[in-house]
């Protein structure tokens, strides 16, 4: 459903990487992979339409992805690096936001990430793996087709990286597809490598 | 829609939560209004003459001043990443973007207009129209800030940059507002001015979210 057409990203006159090409199927996962700075967040960037490809084509069903970005946005989930989240709105205010824009039970995704207990807590006084936690819950909130997600378990503990499996299971089996950039082991059983 | 009002109650329930954003830009305001009697004397005569102007030109730098976080708070933590693969239209943030500024600045500087009105020995009679006027030429500020805040996120120096953007663009809104608290303080309608101002609030409106849309999704 998803395809890379020879995507080329440049930073300044400096090429990160060109020529990349893969497909991504429903249900399939892709791990990237690669010293840092080898490209692997520009690329999610660009595969989220917040950075145009230099060269090259991005293709969602046979058609080009990019043309229409607010489209191209409404099937994705995209997990930076950065956590996105308000210090001073509790953990629930913060993914009730995007409940309200996507849809979704904030309850059932902060329950998902083993959040409950801290929905009333301000956001400032988590911990760093429970800010992770809490960006991670936005992927629970309402399907999409596509994740990109930049290292996700960073900061997690064993048991967060076990949920956060069982949340990329049912996201494969519902037909959705994965991409995601780490240095990290991750739960995704039978996952392509893509090596930057 | 939804997505609009989605926006603009994180953001009125941000402020609430800082509600010493709000505040410096009041008390911004009031100061400067008031440290034009200690510079010019306290002679009424020449006070009401330029207390229109003084009002306006006050009222704008104090709005200007959260200006710079507007996008840059966002930008630091990620979130505007998040709201630009949210699937909302970037015009419709940054127009949800811009009512939210006003609300949260311009609002509160129309309740302290009259305490600085005073100061400047403004006539009372003139004090609905200043809060007008006032409430329009901060309007016009909020968008036309909104979208030189779309276009500075990220230029080093920024926060320089956008007040030399923004307040040239801002001076028809100056001249307006100021024409429409001198007339009515000297008893002729203020009614064409406040017109004038609304006009331009008008054209501003659909403009500078389209053109804040651009430069976020260009960024």
């Amino acid at each position: 459903m998803l395809e890379a057409r020879d995507l080329a990203c440049w930073r300044g006159d400096r090429a990160i990487f060109a020529g990349l090409s893969f497909t991504l199927e429903p249900g399939g996962a892709l791990l990237l992979l690669g010293a840092n700075g080898a490209g692997k967040s520009s690329l999610l960037r660009l595969l989220a339409g917040l950075i145009p490809p230099a060269e090259g084509l991005l293709l969602w069903q046979g058609q080009d992805a990019l043309a229409d970005r607010v489209a191209h946005a409404a099937r994705l989930r995209y997990l930076s690096h950065q956590d996105a989240l308000k210090p001073s709105l509790t953990a629930a205010e913060n993914l009730s936001f995007y409940a309200r824009l996507w849809g979704g039970e904030v309850a059932a995704a902060l329950a998902s990430v083993g959040l409950s207990e801290l929905a009333e807590l301000p956001a400032r006084m988590l911990s760093s793996g429970q800010k992770r936690r809490l960006a991670l819950a936005r992927l629970a909130l309402a399907p999409v087709p596509l994740w990109l997600l930049d290292e996700p378990t960073v900061g997690l503990d064993a048991a967060s990286v076990e949920r956060l499996g069982a949340l990329l299971a049912a996201h494969r089996a519902a037909g959705g597809a994965v991409l995601a950039a780490t240095h990290l082991p991750l739960p995704l059983p039978g996952a392509r490598e893509l090596v930057l | 829609m939804r997505g609009f009002n989605a926006v603009l109650g994180r953001e009125l329930r941000l402020a609430l939560r800082h509600p010493a954003d709000s505040l410096a830009a009041v008390m911004f305001f009031v100061l400067v209004c008031a440290l034009f009697p200690f510079g010019i004397g306290p002679s009424p005569e020449i006070l009401a003459r330029i207390a229109p102007g003084a009002l306006l030109a006050a009222g704008l730098l104090a709005a200007l001043l959260p200006l710079d976080r507007l996008f840059g708070a966002e930008a630091e933590d990620g979130s505007l990443d998040q709201l630009l693969v949210s699937g909302l239209p970037p015009a419709l943030l940054a127009a949800a973007k811009a009512l939210g500024h006003w609300l949260v600045t311009g609002l509160p500087l129309l309740v302290a207009t009259p305490v600085a009105a005073a100061m400047l020995n403004l006539p009372v009679e003139a004090w609905g129209v200043a809060m007008l006027a006032l409430g329009l030429a901060t309007g016009v500020l909020s968008l036309f800030g909104t979208a030189g805040a779309a276009l500075t996120l990220g230029a080093r120096r920024g926060g320089v940059l956008l007040p030399l953007l923004v307040l040239p663009l801002s001076i028809p809104a100056v001249i307006f507002g100021a024409a429409a608290i001198e007339a009515a303080a000297g008893g002729i309608p203020a009614r064409p001015y406040l017109l004038l101002l609304a006009a331009l609030l008008a054209l501003a409106a659909p403009l500078a979210p389209l053109a804040a849309g651009a430069a976020l999704r260009g960024e």
